[in-house]
């Protein structure tokens, strides 16, 4: 156990690390909530998603869905890591001819549905979870979603059908990072309590910290026993992640690290 | 002449579909007995979703299906399947191109007494802006058939407007080719090109015209996009002048469609006839097209004055 556990820290530490190249190389994008959803896309693309850059077009494996399209620094690290495309595809990101778009595309390998007006997501994911109650298949479905992202109203409507519809297929992570654009959400627009809310909806509800790989992986295996109804995971994070002058600093939402910046996060993220 | 309810085919088309293939999959938001969704549900409650009021959800919920091999028809009322998802509809189905067939009743002014809340004018304006979205809008039940049938075959996104009120089925139709309008009666010195329930007021305009030494064409319409941008450069280059018919703003619509290629391909002048960038108001759906002069008479009347410029 031990080892898969520091294999996963390895594979955040290397997300962690491209995200930072990525975004100071093409000088925008969103490094704070890319690095808060880090450890969780590490745990779900390198131990519990069923998943193979190889076997695409099998329609038998998980599906993960990035609600929070603007954290796709995290999935696009994670995807080149496990062989989607090639690492070089990262130093094109968000330019003319480069593959990844600035919020993810159906066209990028390994991405079934663009994502990046927030909301739609747990919809799309309940779609998929539908379509494999249908044909009895046992795939699950994986879909990573902001707490600022629990102030749309789309989200509750796809949480009250995927409870009525009983689609324990469904699991919903939410990245409790606390901060949206404008400031914390707490300001902002309250979003707590988070966990009386899923329950109310019918969801079983699991906490944990979204930076423990240890922690994650129990509610990832926890979520898989559940029947009957679908799973929240409320992973408390801290926006910026592992880059000291980026945790839970408002400014790095949406602004790319300098190179000096990048620089400082890059040492920090080699010790 | 048969009449009857587009919607009333609609549900048993998707019956017809559903038998034949199972990735055919039907959502609602409620409505599923005023859309005829409810005829599927009852055959097949396994393919069925009734997603409550919550529209947003039912389209989103449509993509995530339709990303994972299904084929998905998703219905409610027009106006709540077009403004009020427009951003599911935008960014996750056309985003995507994906099989979601959005079928929507009670549109346009037709909806009747219910009010102007529920009279969807500028559905095919909205939808018509958005890359990927294939719209067809049926004149009558056998079009309306074959428009879901052509929806289900053909790849992609698509919205089908249909009305609430029975509609008489238009005798001498042409076969129901996609992409393709046709002339319904031809003619020298004006075209009056309609689509939905102004197709058969413009057969009806056509002989009152007739009876007054005047030879108009009527050309139905039918997919609004992608349009057939030959058959109307092809009746301007006949026809001198153009009135297009539309129940419909005339802002954004199929007269908008046709002028876009008739300022480029060939000039002609064209006159509209449909809902002047106003909301509707309640009555029954006859008192309705008359008062907005949506009528056989609205149309001869709009034809004689430009004619007479």
């Amino acid at each position: 156990m031990d080892s898969k556990i520091d294999f996963i820290k390895e594979k955040s530490i290397q997300i962690r690390t491209l995200i930072i190249k990525m975004l100071a190389k093409c000088g925008s994008g969103h490094p704070g909530g890319s690095l808060s959803s880090a450890d969780i896309i590490a745990c779900l693309y390198f131990e519990v998603l069923n998943h193979s850059a190889k076997d695409q077009t099998n329609t038998d494996r998980d599906k993960f869905h990035l609600s929070k399209g603007h954290g796709c620094p995290a999935l696009y690290a994670a995807l080149s890591l496990c062989g989607y495309f090639k690492e070089e595809e990262l130093w094109k990101l968000r330019t003319i001819n480069g593959l990844l778009q600035g919020h993810p595309t159906s066209r990028i390998p390994g991405i079934n549905v663009s994502s990046g007006s927030l909301g739609h997501g747990l919809s799309i994911a309940l779609g998929m979870a539908l379509s494999g109650k249908i044909d009895k298949k046992d795939y699950r479905v994986y879909c990573l979603m902001g707490d600022g992202e629990m102030q749309e109203g789309n989200i509750w409507e796809a949480a009250m059908a995927a409870a009525h519809y009983h689609t324990d297929n469904l699991c919903g992570i939410v990245d409790c990072n606390g901060l949206q654009i404008d400031g914390k959400t707490d300001e902002v627009m309250r979003v707590e309590p988070l966990a009386d809310k899923w329950l109310a909806f019918g969801w079983h509800v699991i906490k944990c910290d979204g930076h423990s790989v240890a922690e994650l992986l129990d509610a990832f295996s926890s979520a898989r026993n559940i029947k009957d109804k679908p799973v929240v995971i409320l992973a408390r994070t801290v926006k910026g992640k592992g880059v000291s002058f980026m945790e839970g600093v408002l400014k790095y939402h949406g602004v790319a690290p300098t190179p000096e910046e990048e620089a400082t996060a890059l040492k920090e993220l080699e010790k | 002449m048969s009449k009857d309810y587009a919607r009333d085919v609609y549900g048993r088309t998707l019956i017809e579909l559903g038998k034949k293939d199972k990735r055919v999959v039907v959502l609602d938001a409620d409505l599923s007995g005023s859309t005829r969704t409810s005829l599927f549900a009852a055959e097949f409650p396994d393919r069925f979703f009734n997603l409550g009021i919550a529209e947003q959800n039912m389209i989103a919920t449509a993509a995530g299906l339709a990303a994972s091999s299904k084929i998905v028809f998703a219905s409610t009322f027009a106006m709540f399947a077009t403004a009020r998802v427009l951003d599911q509809i935008r960014n996750s189905v056309c985003y995507n191109n994906l099989n979601v067939k959005i079928v929507a009743t009670h549109a346009g002014i037709t909806v009747g007494e219910d009010g102007a809340s529920h009279q969807a004018l500028e559905d095919i304006a909205i939808l018509r802006a958005i890359p990927n979205m294939q719209i067809i809008v049926p004149s009558d039940s056998e079009e309306a058939k074959s428009a879901v049938i052509a929806a289900y075959e053909n790849d992609g996104p698509f919205y089908i407007r249909l009305g609430r009120a029975k509609v008489n089925t238009i005798e001498d139709k042409k076969d129901f080719i996609f992409k393709k309008g046709y002339a319904l009666k031809d003619g020298k010195d004006i075209a009056i090109v309609a689509c939905g329930v102004m197709v058969e007021q413009a057969l009806l305009a056509a002989d009152i015209l007739q009876s007054k030494g005047i030879s108009a064409a009527v050309i139905n319409i039918h997919t609004i996009k992608p349009i057939d941008k030959e058959l109307i450069v092809s009746i301007a280059g006949k026809c001198p002048k153009m009135v297009v018919c539309e129940e419909h703003q005339v802002m954004g619509g199929l007269y908008s469609s046709v002028c876009e290629i008739l300022a480029n391909e060939c000039p002609i002048f064209v006159e509209p006839l449909g809902i002047n960038d106003e909301f509707g108001r309640s009555g029954t759906p006859d008192s309705l097209l008359e008062f907005y002069g949506l009528t056989a008479d609205g149309i001869v009347n709009k034809c004689e004055k430009i004619l007479s410029k």
